[in-house]
């Protein structure tokens, strides 16, 4: 499973004649040759398609980081009518393929002179439904005594959710905003309806273009993935610890 | 504050908390998903004008009398039927060797989390050059085992062999992910009491883990048929952007999209679309059901 991830990182510091070598060199004899990643960046906007994946996805992550935090307060602690139906009527929206969603939102952006622009790739995903489930049950198995007291020592609702409750939920949100990341990073489809200025594309369609237009070389391409692949991997190691001690937390309750 | 300021802030208070989430879901989810179904019935629709010729169900007869589109449902089916059970398999093979207490497991979770956090289009791109003929690493590998390399992206009728092992490796680790939690549920006292009673490791997977397992497997199967049902961002990577090399492997998504973004006709995508909700529908509903079911056992 691990094979293409080592093909490729090896591949990337091959030279062109150890790539077509037979009989084949599966590790390149310098490997620390980095003249693939040197020549990659030379020949596409590498940097910029990198600071634009950046900028989208911490957007992305912060502004539904927010909207989830509020929306699952709304849905655990406050009271008001309807709460539970309009909760599972969302739940069933979730069953809506994106697919089907992209012809009107390509539409609306249209409307919107939205497209050719960052934001594009922003504001269609910053209300997540399931993101907005997960937190809502992490918030409903904190203990209502808690709320009370925060209440009677006289914090306000607002207070109690970022003082107490956020700080709580902590693995919980760490998982919701990795997962976020890890989507933003690599979103694609509809990255490549909206934009088709050069200067507003994010890695993987810069990548995808770089090896369909230019007939650019294999292992350049590969330089390239590994440009993509790496930062959501060392994010991914950095946030390992969190997730699993949220797992082991939701594993308390059983 | 007094009782009545108190019910008072109770009825602002949770507009207030919900209006940023309920502003982004109805502008892109709730409208968008009401318009498609519009959309399909409008005949001749125009993408900038929005006028239409006739109401009716034109766009449906139109699509589902469609030799290409009839092509990437069975495109699509085949896909399906190949890559669901072979990865919910391995997976199960996998995820019992990871519930294992073996030396150096630790390391084996880390790598098969991996393909989930990486671009399906930068792994694509190393898959094709994996499939690559002349000197990509599949065929480097066979030919260790005396095997002629085979042409997995130039000769159409491959195609779909190709297509089938990237999304089987695509969804391993979710499905081993899903598998593994559901083994880790199982009561390890089970085992100890058939293991006292002298059952063989083969008899304790057939008789203990797999009932046990059971409808966690039910729930891969629906959701990894759901997800490889709508295959479309993994044709990219491998044949530059095209169904196939020679247009022969149409998928529904793709079908949809080379509707609505290359000849523009929204009102036939639209249609499309729909059709693929119903079958992912159905399919969910199954699943609820399926559920209920194995539940008890």
């Amino acid at each position: 499973m691990v094979f293409p991830f080592f093909y490729m990182i090896t591949t990337a510091l091959k030279t062109p004649q150890e790539l077509t070598a037979f009989p084949p060199v599966w590790i390149p004899k310098n490997i620390f040759n980095l003249e693939n990643f040197k020549l990659a960046l030379k020949e596409a906007p590498f940097l910029i398609y990198f600071l634009n994946s950046v900028i989208v996805t911490i957007c992305c992550v912060v502004i539904t980081g927010f909207t989830t935090i509020v929306a699952a307060f709304a849905f655990s602690r406050l009271k008001f009518f309807g709460r539970d139906l309009i909760f599972s009527l969302l739940l069933s929206l979730m069953m809506v393929p994106f697919e089907m969603l992209i012809i009107t939102n390509f539409q609306t952006m249209v409307r919107l002179k939205l497209t050719n622009t960052l934001i594009a790739l922003i504001i269609p995903f910053t209300s997540s439904i399931f993101y907005t489930y997960i937190l809502r049950n992490f918030f409903l198995s904190i203990p209502d005594s808690l709320y009370y007291s925060a209440r009677i020592d006289g914090a306000s609702n607002w207070k109690y959710l970022w003082r107490i409750m956020v700080p709580i939920a902590k693995p919980s949100l760490f998982t919701i905003m990795l997962l976020n990341a890890i989507n933003c990073w690599n979103s694609f489809v509809w990255t490549m309806l909206v934009i088709n200025n050069d200067n507003f594309r994010t890695l993987p369609l810069g990548i995808y273009k770089f090896s369909s237009e230019g007939g650019a070389d294999f292992e350049l391409i590969m330089a390239g993935s590994t440009l993509i692949v790496l930062p959501m991997i060392i994010l991914f190691l950095f946030a390992r610890k969190y997730i699993v001690s949220g797992v082991s937390r939701g594993g308390l309750k059983g | 504050m007094s009782r009545q300021q108190f019910s008072l802030n109770n009825k602002i208070e949770p507009i207030l908390y919900l209006s940023p989430f309920f502003f982004g879901l109805i502008i892109w989810t709730l409208y968008p998903f009401i318009n498609v179904l519009l959309i399909s019935f409008k005949e001749n629709y125009n993408l900038l004008t929005g006028s239409y010729k006739n109401l009716g169900l034109g766009n449906y007869i139109y699509v589902l009398n469609n030799l290409k589109f009839l092509n990437a449902l069975r495109n699509t089916g085949i896909y399906v039927i190949f890559t669901v059970p072979i990865s919910t398999f391995l997976a199960l093979i996998f995820a019992n060797l990871l519930n294992q207490k073996l030396k150096g497991i630790a390391l084996f979770q880390t790598a098969y989390f991996l393909p989930l956090v990486t671009s399906a289009t930068a792994i694509g791109l190393v898959w094709k050059l994996m499939f690559n003929t002349n000197f990509g690493a599949i065929n480097q590998i066979l030919s260790y085992l005396n095997i002629s390399p085979i042409h997995w992206l130039d000769y159409p009728k491959n195609n779909i062999y190709t297509l089938i092992i990237f999304g089987v490796w695509n969804i391993l680790p979710f499905t081993i992910i899903l598998l593994l939690s559901g083994l880790q549920n199982i009561n390890p006292l089970y085992y100890t009491v058939a293991k006292l009673d002298g059952a063989s490791d083969f008899k304790i997977f057939r008789r203990i883990t797999i009932p046990l397992l059971s409808p966690t497997i039910g729930l891969v199967l629906i959701i990894n048929t759901i997800s490889t049902s709508k295959v479309y961002s993994e044709l990219f990577p491998i044949f530059s952007g095209r169904p196939g090399i020679a247009d022969n492997l149409y998928t529904v998504v793709y079908y949809i999209y080379d509707l609505f973004y290359v000849k523009w006709d929204l009102g036939k995508a639209a249609a499309a679309s729909v059709i693929l909700f119903l079958i992912l529908f159905a399919l969910t509903l199954s699943q609820l059901q399926i559920q209920k079911k194995w539940k008890h056992y």
